[in-house]
């Protein structure tokens, strides 16, 4: 048992460093390193324009999307490569957050069931940043019941017409091109009648209207499709195959390791270390302290599971499932540390503004961006099914809907 | 990297896994349970055999001259099979401090004797309420005799020797309190069987009455040494936790596909199939917060304390979690005797206490990341 690199790790962790150390946006290092949930601006500079001129720099030096083959963009890397990056990107890895979805979900779904003159042409750009990507699958009547989907797809010559209406679509307002799930069969149970394609966010008859977020901010998006033309060479996968495809893009999702969920806890600690309370230094308090330690060990044992699927990786073996506990166990953890930040100010805790809050009212806005985390991305209850099926091996739920046509499931409960 | 345990450290992993499937059934788990034996003599004969016993121990003390990390992986097993014997008691906390502290002659007479099963040893430390704290020990050594009483003492009923914290100054520090040896068959001990939660490990009150007792380490440094053991025995015990933490989410999952109501496993119920999850994720960041516990303590890194620490509460927490829902997911059968449910639940809350409680430890991981953070 140990923590060190082996010799190639090494001497790429040393060359990756060597490269981040001579190129990265060094005046944005401490503004990103204080960044935290709900609070990711630059002060003096908009931080699309930063990230893509980054991952445009990343991507001319072999550095971009490491594990992808070098034909499509990437470096051909090695998953333990991948990880050793990002580790070595530290916060300026916080740039890549506009891409995620692109390089994490878009890309390796592309990369599956796109036609190779597709992928030569849009994967390159996509890897650099150049070209924004992203998802657009969950619905208003289909969020954690994806495949209760109901945008249309008709085909039309070579060409294939939408009309409908997705939700929760991230980026969707700088996005070029997205990867789109509709029904095609509307006659068939609903995980059969349904079909992936790819799209220039461009193109007529696609209306992008952001969503207010309960934080006030907007990052998703509400996105129309009226008469939208899809040519037919633009379909991933067989016509009725799109539940199938879009399991590989969310597969990835989840397999993505090393990315370091954010709990909130180093700021709390850090606040705590200097807080004073009414009868003193709030480390010292035993109630305090009590809580810290609660979300103490929550902390580190993500960070250790995280490094035992780094070490199965650096084995080259495939890691085991319990990776899959990250999401679930920080999403809540945000939120309950953000709220007891707030506790711990009092009455003042009300006040949210950077300039009159507590510490610039980090928690505050951690507080409100919170709830997102546990629903975006598969909400808690779902991730804990995932674990209870796949991980336990407990049976599936009863799923009243799933023999019946999709078009005579009930869509109202009263 | 490689945050994992080596494939000869699995397989030994097995080979204990094995061999309690098979020596430490529940239904020999229910023979000290039922009070019909003080513990299980036979397995511990067979743990001596196996090598398990000194597996930590050096060679030239009649060990296995491994390391922690194996002892790890069979502590994990411990807990996994709710061995009931002093395996904790002599192995974790009596060997332990002797390594760290004992003269050669000390070593050259209790390890060998523990490693061949021979000899069984404990640590009295506490002397009723209240958490480790060297204001909380009142026994007195003066001329080479101790006085006072020790309660509750793990395994103290059937232990051979003892390691005794005792008070030989009144400063009220750390420096007050020295480790003496104990030969508990020697005399000057009165013994009294203390009923317990958790039946198949025994907890005793030792009355030291100008009790002979030699020194364990250098005076006034008692408190430093027992720092160091309590630690090294929290990583160890976090594996037991770890172990006990698993098979409880193995039974409770076992059920809730075994069991049908409503015309369906119960598993299939989200409300079910949560509760599972939870334990699972609960008994993962255990295992994880344990594992760099485990490597903390086999590389004697500075991170120890902490490591310790976090692996303490974790893994507490962990078991704690796991066998209260275990009991939930058998509903009223896990709340017989019959069942095997109790006996996790037993051991889980026993654990939790007997190296300091969790609020205890609690308060020390935030003391020593305080300290980490200053230097």
């Amino acid at each position: 048992m140990n923590f060190d690199d082996t010799p190639q790790e090494a001497e790429f962790r040393a060359t990756a460093r060597a490269w981040i150390s001579a190129n990265a946006p060094k005046q944005y290092e401490e503004e990103l390193r204080k960044s935290s949930l709900g609070r990711t601006q630059l002060k003096n500079a908009n931080i699309l324009e930063v990230a893509k001129a980054w991952q445009k720099k990343k991507a001319d030096a072999g550095w971009a999307c490491l594990h992808w083959p070098k034909e499509y963009g990437g470096r051909g890397a090695s998953p333990i490569e991948r990880v050793i990056w990002q580790q070595e990107e530290g916060p300026f890895g916080k740039l890549s957050h506009m891409f995620i979805i692109g390089h994490g979900m878009c890309g390796p779904t592309m990369m599956a069931f796109a036609r190779e003159e597709h992928k030569r042409k849009y994967l390159p750009p996509l890897a650099s940043g150049e070209k924004v990507w992203c998802q657009l699958f969950s619905e208003p009547a289909g969020g954690s019941d994806v495949a209760g989907l109901r945008t249309r797809a008709e085909k039309d010559g070579d060409e294939w017409v939408i009309n409908g209406q997705k939700i929760w679509t991230s980026g969707a307002h700088y996005s070029d091109y997205g990867i789109l799930l509709t029904r095609t069969d509307p006659t068939v149970p609903k995980h059969k009648g349904l079909t992936m394609f790819f799209l220039d966010m461009k193109s007529p008859g696609v209306e992008v209207r952001p969503i207010k977020q309960a934080s006030g901010a907007s990052d998703f998006n509400e996105v129309y499709f009226t008469n939208v033309r899809i040519p037919d060479h633009q379909r991933l996968g067989e016509v009725g195959d799109g539940w199938n495809v879009s399991l590989t893009t969310l597969m990835n999702e989840r397999m993505s390791i090393g990315a370091g969920v954010s709990t909130g806890f180093p700021e709390l600690f850090e606040y705590c270390s200097s807080l004073m309370l009414d009868d003193g230094p709030a480390i010292e308090d035993r109630a305090v302290r009590s809580k810290l330690a609660n979300w103490a060990v929550k902390a580190s044992g993500l960070r250790y599971t995280s490094m035992r699927a780094i070490s199965a990786l650096s084995k080259g073996e495939r890691p085991g499932p319990e990776n899959s506990i990250g999401k679930l166990v920080a999403g809540s953890m945000i939120q309950d540390v953000a709220t007891y930040a707030l506790d711990l100010q009092g009455a003042a805790g009300v006040v949210s503004g950077p300039e009159d809050a507590e510490v610039a009212g980090r928690f505050q806005a951690m507080l409100l961006r919170a709830p997102g985390t546990r629903v975006e991305g598969g909400t808690d209850e779902i991730m804990r099914n995932i674990i209870a099926e796949r991980v336990l091996g407990l049976p599936g739920d009863i799923r009243v809907d799933k023999d019946v046509p999709f078009n005579k499931i009930p869509t109202k409960g009263r | 990297m490689n945050f994992d345990f080596s494939d000869d450290q699995k397989q030994l992993r097995d080979q204990a896994r094995k061999f309690l499937a098979e020596k430490c059934s529940p239904k020999a788990v229910r023979v000290v349970l039922d009070g019909k034996a003080p513990y299980d003599k036979e397995l511990w004969k067979g743990l001596a055999e196996m090598g398990f016993l000194g597996v930590a121990i050096p060679e030239e003390f009649g060990g296995a001259g491994a390391g922690h990390l194996e002892l790890c992986v069979i502590a994990e097993e411990m807990g996994r099979a709710n061995a009931p014997v002093p395996f904790s008691s002599t192995v974790y906390l009596a060997a332990e401090a002797l390594l760290i502290a004992g003269s050669d002659a000390q070593k050259k007479k209790w390890l060998p004797a523990i490693a061949s099963g021979e000899a069984i040893g404990t640590l009295a430390l506490f002397e009723g309420k209240g958490n480790p704290s060297p204001k909380n020990v009142k026994l007195t050594a003066a001329n080479g005799v101790l006085n006072g009483v020790k309660k509750p003492v793990a395994d103290g009923a059937i232990a051979d020797f003892a390691v005794v914290a005792a008070r030989t100054g009144s400063n009220g520090r750390d420096g007050d309190i020295s480790l003496f040896l104990v030969d508990l068959k020697a005399g000057g001990v009165e013994v009294k069987n203390l009923t317990n939660l958790d039946p198949t490990r025994g907890q005793a009150e030792i009355t030291f009455k100008d009790c002979k007792a030699e020194p364990l380490g250098a005076a006034g440094e008692g408190w430093s040494i027992l720092t160091q053991v309590l630690d090294r025995a929290a990583v160890l015990c976090a594996f037991e936790q770890v172990g006990g933490a698993d098979r409880a989410l193995e039974m409770g999952r076992d059920y809730a596909l075994d069991r049908i109501a409503f015309g369906r496993q119960i598993g299939s119920f989200q409300a079910v199939k949560h509760m599972l999850a939870d334990m699972y994720v609960s008994a993962t960041l255990a295992r994880s917060n344990s594992y760099y516990g485990a490597w903390a303590l086999s590389t004697n890194a500075a991170e120890l304390p902490e490591a310790a620490a976090a692996a303490r509460i974790s893994a507490t927490q962990a078991f704690q979690h796991c066998a209260k829902n275990n009991i939930q997911v058998h509903g009223g059968m896990g709340f017989t005797w019959e069942f095997d449910c109790h006996m996790y639940y037993r051991r889980a809350n026993t654990m939790a206490l007997g190296l300091g409680s969790l609020s205890y430890w609690e308060d020390q991981l935030i003391d020593r990341m305080r300290k980490k953070n200053a230097a």
